[in-house]
């Protein structure tokens, strides 16, 4: 027992810091098969849909506004055909949010996560800043060329970047899908379970949508707009469907649910036991 | 230096850790003993901040664990579950906890080394059998160079040449002065290792004492004594160091005596003796002895509150 530490390897000034806590986030993420998995399959699957959607779009028989196929866009437009991946990709990167916590909890790495920074919020921001950060660098890029893609296969029919809102709607998509999977770490934090966390995704994105549509007209209208999917959708699209809020409270809307369910999951993070 | 004060917690009406008040010293090894369920567990989780104290507080080196800046440096800890993502290899796993406090490579390859892991570092945590999941908690313990290093059930899995390491990586952590702090819940165990203990039942403390104190006390020759005149050989006995219980008519416990003293005093008295039998109690049995009786106080006080 002469060497079981050598203080030379411990740097003196070692203590938590901030932009530490995130590089540990980012180790744990880059480190994580699974995480790697699910973010190329986001980005196979939004790409892939997109331009197959377009290509549905350029056969000359279909017009446009024709009704999507299911899982579709939600219309066949130039626009929506090629950044119709949305809905299948949201599901896909909403797992790699819920993985990276509710996983912690899974595995019981949690209690060496908040052993090593035990005031703990630091270490749900970091997570969610670098799931963020990392999702955005990589979508924005799937997102514009996939744009440029779809619209290359829709030849004449295609729209262009610089047309009133594309720009708009074509960054929103990244951000959506960005947002989604940080919807996904916070609610995988608040219940802590893989298979519970993914259910009330599935439930908020998918189910609720669906039964909101069948209340009464009055109520689904008032509640319909509000909620994350089509608060994304106002952003994501050109704008002016009555259905929809306005891109600019869409984008409101959408980043208050985050705001909300992050908010909840840092109190449950100070507040119970790990 | 941990320092609890009527440290309590309670889980719905189950009170897994109730008042439990004692101060770990650094340069010793500690050995904290109970029976299984007793609340070591629990009590080690408080101390690291992962559950939060129903009443009472508890400090290491002097301050609520989530206040220091530099927690890794302060308390090094071996869970009892499983800490690891099973995904993660195992030195990954290091580099994530150390980069939370700036520490690196090199010191995560040194704990590698230290703990013998070198050949599996690269692999996946999940496939490690149960000794190598110890060995990589122990890595994640010493990786902050820590002052107080708080082990559950370390030799948990490890076969008997990991038991010999942990033995010997105990001593030296203390030889160097800093506070170890070790669970078990068999006495013959930290019979081995330790130089104080904490002995907790039910979530109460029951001992907290030099492992030479407890030797001596467990290790009190108790000699039995029958005798048809046996109340008069009481009488005879008694002294102030000298305890006798008896459970049936003409037979005496005595402890405080030796044998040889109460075979000539009962010859000078003129007194019979059918048996005069030295029984040596080993620390395994007072171990037991003393968490029993703790197990039937807790009873009784819950009828009389009842
Ligand atoms: N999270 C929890 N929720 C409810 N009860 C708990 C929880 N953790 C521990 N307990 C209960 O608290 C008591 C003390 O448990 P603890 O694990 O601390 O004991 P222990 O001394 O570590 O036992 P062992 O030697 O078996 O590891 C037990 O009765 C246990 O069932
Ligand atoms: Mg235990």
């Amino acid at each position: 027992m002469t060497t079981t530490t050598a203080p030379t390897a411990v740097p003196t000034g070692a203590r938590i810091t901030g932009p530490r806590v995130v590089r540990a986030e980012w180790i744990k993420f880059r480190s994580l098969r699974s995480s790697l998995i699910m973010l190329a399959a986001t980005v196979v699957v939004f790409d892939a849909l997109g331009l197959g959607f377009s290509a549905f779009l350029a056969d000359a028989t279909i017009e446009p506004g024709t009704p999507a196929p299911p899982g579709g866009p939600s219309s066949l437009d130039p626009l929506g055909a090629s950044l119709g991946g949305v809905n299948l990709a949201q599901l896909l990167i909403a797992t790699l949010g819920v993985l990276l916590t509710a996983g912690e909890y899974a595995t019981g790495m949690i209690r060496t996560s908040l052993a090593a920074v035990p005031r703990r919020w630091p270490v749900l921001t970091a997570k969610i800043a670098v799931l963020a950060g990392v999702s955005l660098a990589v979508l924005l890029p799937t997102v514009l060329l996939t744009f440029l893609g779809g619209q290359a296969v829709l030849g004449d029919k295609g729209i262009a970047l610089g047309d009133d809102g594309v720009l708009r709607a074509v960054l929103g998509t990244a951000v959506y899908l960005a947002g989604i999977g940080v919807l996904g770490a916070a609610l995988g934090s608040l219940l802590r379970t893989t298979a519970g966390a993914l259910t009330s995704v599935v439930a908020l994105l998918l189910v609720v949508p669906g039964v909101v549509s069948l209340l009464p007209e009055s109520w689904s209208e008032a509640i319909s707009p509000y909620l994350p999917s089509n608060a994304g959708q106002a952003f994501m699209s050109l704008g002016g469907d009555p259905n929809l809020l306005s891109p600019q409270a869409g984008a409101a809307v959408f980043v208050g649910w985050l705001l909300a369910l992050v908010g909840a999951a840092l109190i449950r993070l100070l507040r119970r036991d790990a | 230096m941990i320092e609890a004060r009527d440290l309590s917690k309670r889980y719905g009406d189950r009170l897994a850790v109730d008042s439990l008040t004692f101060t770990v010293a650094p340069g010793v090894v500690t050995g904290f003993l109970g029976p299984n369920g007793a609340g070591k567990s629990t009590t080690m989780r408080m101390i690291l901040g992962l559950d939060a104290p129903t009443g009472g507080t508890v400090r290491v080196n002097g301050r609520r664990y989530a206040e220091h800046r530099d927690p890794l440096r302060q308390i090094g800890a071996l869970l009892e579950a499983k800490a690891v993502h099973t995904g993660r290899s195992a030195r990954d796993h290091l580099l994530a906890l150390g980069a939370t406090h700036g520490i690196g490579r090199r010191r995560v390859d040194e704990v590698i080394d230290l703990v013998g892991l070198r050949e599996v570092a690269g692999k996946r945590a999940g496939g490690f059998s149960l000794g190598m999941g110890q060995r990589l908690g122990i890595a994640a313990a010493l990786l902050g160079d820590p002052a107080v290093v708080m082990l559950d059930e370390p030799v948990n899995g490890l076969d008997p040449d990991g038991i010999r390491w942990i033995r010997g990586l105990l001593r030296g952590l203390a030889a160097e002065g800093r506070t170890v702090f070790v669970s078990s819940h068999l006495m013959s165990e930290m019979a081995q290792t330790a130089d104080h203990l904490i002995v907790v039942g039910r979530g109460r403390l029951l001992a907290d004492v030099s492992l030479a104190e407890f030797t001596r006390q467990a290790s009190r020759t108790t000699v039995r004594v029958r005798s048809p005149q046996a109340a008069a050989l009481r009488d005879l006995l008694a002294g102030p160091d000298v305890t006798i219980t008896g459970g049936e008519p003409g037979l005496l416990e005595v402890s405080g005596l030796r044998r040889e003293v109460i075979g000539d005093r009962a010859a000078a008295a003129g007194l019979t003796l059918h048996e005069l039998t030295a029984t040596e109690a080993s620390l395994e049995e007072a171990f037991m002895t003393m968490t029993r009786d703790a197990v039937e106080y807790a009873g009784a006080t819950a009828g009389e509150t009842r």
